[in-house]
């Protein structure tokens, strides 16, 4: 992943040449972008929508009204918590605020140290292993609020070299 | 010799519960032995993940729960099972008394049929089993015509929810005027509590690939579109592999199959908006747009994407369509009620004893799929309702359980059929706390185009926030009824008018829940936390002191060897005291 300081002029060419002249391509574009630079800087989505003759009003009406876009870097890992029916029966909301109490932060925010990102999603698709969160792309199944705490604290001690 | 292949199941679920050092074990281990090793998809046993299955001479054992040093043992045992083995046997085609055979005969597979077979990734296997044969029989034998009529008289209708007649609704992008026509698979799976597609698509592929083809020779399109939600990354991956064989194969692309009909599949990835299930809502976001929906007519068959004739199925609709063509419409016929054929996918979750994925009859009642199949209710509690449909659905009280699965009797107890979520709910879930969730889904999912869709959930969310903070009244009630009605009439799309139903089911069935909510402040199935209290029992506690440990808020103070207390204004009511306390002593309120 690129920072917008370094030098990417290079990187913004590349996927303005991909997509000149192409229909119906706001959300590959948009997708583009997150993934080069880790979210849609404002300085990237301006250039991109001069140079392909796309208002930014469309791209910034297409990032907001999908959940996936964010127009702020994510922390070194993302949580994904799940709230879908079968993990809400089984109580992930009292562990949606136990998470949310041991990092201090709301859905969406990331860590002041900038290791985790929590995002609460709608469904994760595990259902028979309720409730579930991922951890960038390793999921952990039948949680409590208890061992899904134990689970980020291994992540913090891995990153102090515990 | 005895011909043996063993499976391992690594869909989303099976790799979630350590399927891969699983595997990773049993690859060392076969290496240079006559043994087929195969990664395959969903068997639909989740609870007992991960899952490996010894094929010896066709006859299948499945176990359960294994881990590395179980694979070695299986292995070792040249796959006569040990004691050990023996105990993790949860299918066998030998031993009758393995414990979910019955679950697994109850079932007929025609969408799941390899499912779990297969190494998804590998075309020749797909075709060993038959698939692309009724791709070659519709091109070489029918008439798109025909193929139309066989899937009109299968009585085939939709799987995503709304039931509509699939052969007909062909016919009338057939009939549309207007070039080039486009078929969509839409693969947006977005219900929580739903993972039938996904499994589809990541353990075989090609029936959805082959439905779309056989569906585009039939209509007269040139072009299809899977828009799959980039949640999935799994199923895409196993898409992309699939359809660049399929293409390598000649089953996509130009002449197909010596044929004058040319045909390709783009995969769309949906970008995280569950409106987008909605059919004209995925169109727009297909062509770039915000995935918001618009008025009907003109339908997709007259106009859809780029204002063009377009059919638009969802995945197990499609995966239906080669089975109808290989087996005839009778066939498929013989399945289901007079007016809902074949079978249906349910993805069984919630408080049931043994959640999966099934595919049973349409038809059967619902209390044979719970108890038969999902093993009953988990920890032997009550069962209290199941939840249908997901956030367009509703719950199905514990009385009508006899309900069979058919579009019209589900549709009769409020509920709908929906996509094939299945939430059972027991003694311990809340009606209003659930159509409260739902509520708050639909509510921040509504996209925000029409007012009663908009403002009405906004509204309705708000008043059951009331209720279960032991704030409502009364008149509540009525006007939370009224608004669920006006919602469901003036909303533009099929989010909107749907819902109200969670809300309007449970206060159709549960009235006197919300009613011990308003006029008690209590929440009998100890749920909504501004109605609970959580106390010791001095007499039960031994003073351990492990609950004021991990207490969050340090709510919880005592001396060692003496009885604890609980400080309610400070507690937040999370539970974990009552999880942790090794003597019962702590109880709600």
């Amino acid at each position: 992943m690129l920072s917008v300081e370094q030098d990417d002029e290079q990187a913004v060419r590349e996927i303005i040449e991909m997509f000149k002249g192409k229909k119906g391509i706001t959300i590959q574009l948009l997708s583009k972008i997150q993934n080069t630079f880790g979210y849609l800087p404002q300085e990237v989505i301006s250039k991109v929508s001069k140079e392909l003759d796309i208002p930014e009003a469309t791209l910034y009406g297409v990032a907001t009204f999908y959940a996936m876009f964010r127009f702020k870097p994510l922390g070194k890992y993302t949580i994904k918590l799940c709230r879908g029916t079968a993990c809400h029966v089984q109580g992930s909301l009292l562990i949606a605020q136990e998470v949310m109490r041991y990092l201090g932060v709301s859905e969406g925010e990331t860590t002041d140290d900038g290791l985790f990102t929590l995002e609460l999603v709608a469904c994760l698709g595990c259902c028979s292993l309720a409730p579930v969160m991922m951890v960038e792309d390793d999921v952990y199944g039948r949680l409590t609020p208890d061992k899904a705490v134990k689970v980020l604290e291994s992540y913090r001690k891995a990153e102090r070299g515990e | 010799m005895a011909k043996i292949a063993v499976r391992v199941g690594m869909a989303s679920c099976g790799l979630a519960s350590g399927a891969e050092p699983v595997y990773k074990e049993l690859k060392e281990l076969l290496e240079g032995k006559e043994v087929t090793l195969k990664q395959v998809g969903c068997i639909g046993l989740c609870s007992y993940e991960p899952l490996v299955e010894v094929d010896i001479d066709g006859k299948r054992t499945i176990y359960g729960d294994m881990t590395p040093a179980l694979a070695q043992e299986l292995v070792n045992s040249s796959f006569s099972p040990t004691q050990a083995l023996r105990e993790k046997i949860v299918y066998s085609d030998e031993i009758k008394e393995a414990p979910e055979n019955r679950r697994m005969n109850k079932q007929v597979r025609i969408v799941l049929a390899n499912c779990g077979i297969i190494d998804p990734e590998k075309i020749d296997e797909a075709i060993s089993r038959g698939a692309y044969e009724a791709l070659t029989k519709a091109l070489k034998a029918m008439s798109p015509e025909e193929v139309i009529d066989e899937v009109y008289r299968s009585g085939l209708r939709g799987r995503g929810g709304a039931g509509f007649p699939t052969g007909l609704k062909w016919k009338f992008t057939r009939q549309a005027k207007g070039e080039p026509k486009y078929i969509i698979c839409n693969a947006d799976e977005g219900d929580p509590g739903a993972f039938m597609d996904r499994s589809v698509l990541e353990g075989d592929p090609h029936t959805v690939i082959e439905g779309m083809i056989i569906c585009a020779y039939a209509v007269g399109a040139s072009h299809g579109y899977i828009y799959c939600r980039a949640e999935y990354p799994l199923a895409i991956k196993r898409l992309n592999i699939a359809l660049n064989q399929a293409r390598q194969r000649n089953f996509l692309g130009n002449n197909i199959l010596g044929s004058s009909f040319n045909f390709d599949i783009e995969i769309k990835e949906g970008a995280g908006a569950f409106v987008c299930g909605e059919e004209t809502a995925l169109m727009a976001s297909i062509e770039g747009k915000r995935g918001m929906p618009r008025p009907r007519p003109p339908f997709p068959a007259e106009s859809g994407v780029w204002g063009k004739p377009t059919n638009i199925n969802n995945v197990e609709t499609y995966a239906n369509v080669p089975w109808i063509i290989r087996h005839g419409a009778d066939n498929f016929a013989r399945y289901g009620t007079e007016k809902s054929k074949g079978t249906k996918v349910f993805a069984l979750a919630g408080k049931v004893a043994k959640g999966g994925l099934v595919e049973v009859p349409m038809g059967m009642p619902i209390r044979e799929v719970i108890f038969d199949i999902g093993g009953g209710i988990a920890e032997g509690k009550k069962i209290k309702a199941v939840q249908m449909g997901g956030p367009s659905g509703g719950c199905i009280p514990s009385w009508l359980l006899d309900t069979p699965i058919d579009y019209e009797s589900i549709t009769a107890t409020g509920a709908i059929m929906g996509s094939g979520g299945m939430i059972v709910l027991d003694e311990t879930s809340c009606v209003v706390d659930v159509a409260k969730f739902f509520l708050n889904f639909t509510q921040r999912e509504s996209c925000g185009k029409c007012p009663f869709c908009r403002i009405g959930t906004k509204r309705m969310l708000e008043i059951l926030e009331r209720i279960s903070d032991g704030k409502g009244k009364m008149e509540d009630l009525d006007l939370l009824y009224e608004l669920a009605l006006q919602v469901k009439e003036g909303s533009l799309c099929g989010l909107g008018q749907t819902a109200p139903n969670p809300v309007l089911t449970t206060l159709k069935y549960f009235r006197e829940e919300y009613e011990a909510h308003v006029k008690d402040r209590c929440c009998p199935a100890k749920v909504c936390p501004s109605l609970i209290h959580y106390v010791i029992d001095s007499e039960k506690c031994i003073g351990c002191t492990r609950c004021a440990r991990i207490c969050p808020v340090g709510a919880i103070t005592g001396k060692v060897k003496e009885p604890h207390k609980i400080d309610d204004s400070k507690c937040v009511r999370c539970g974990q005291c009552k999880q942790t306390c090794p003597v019962s002593a702590i109880s709600v309120e």
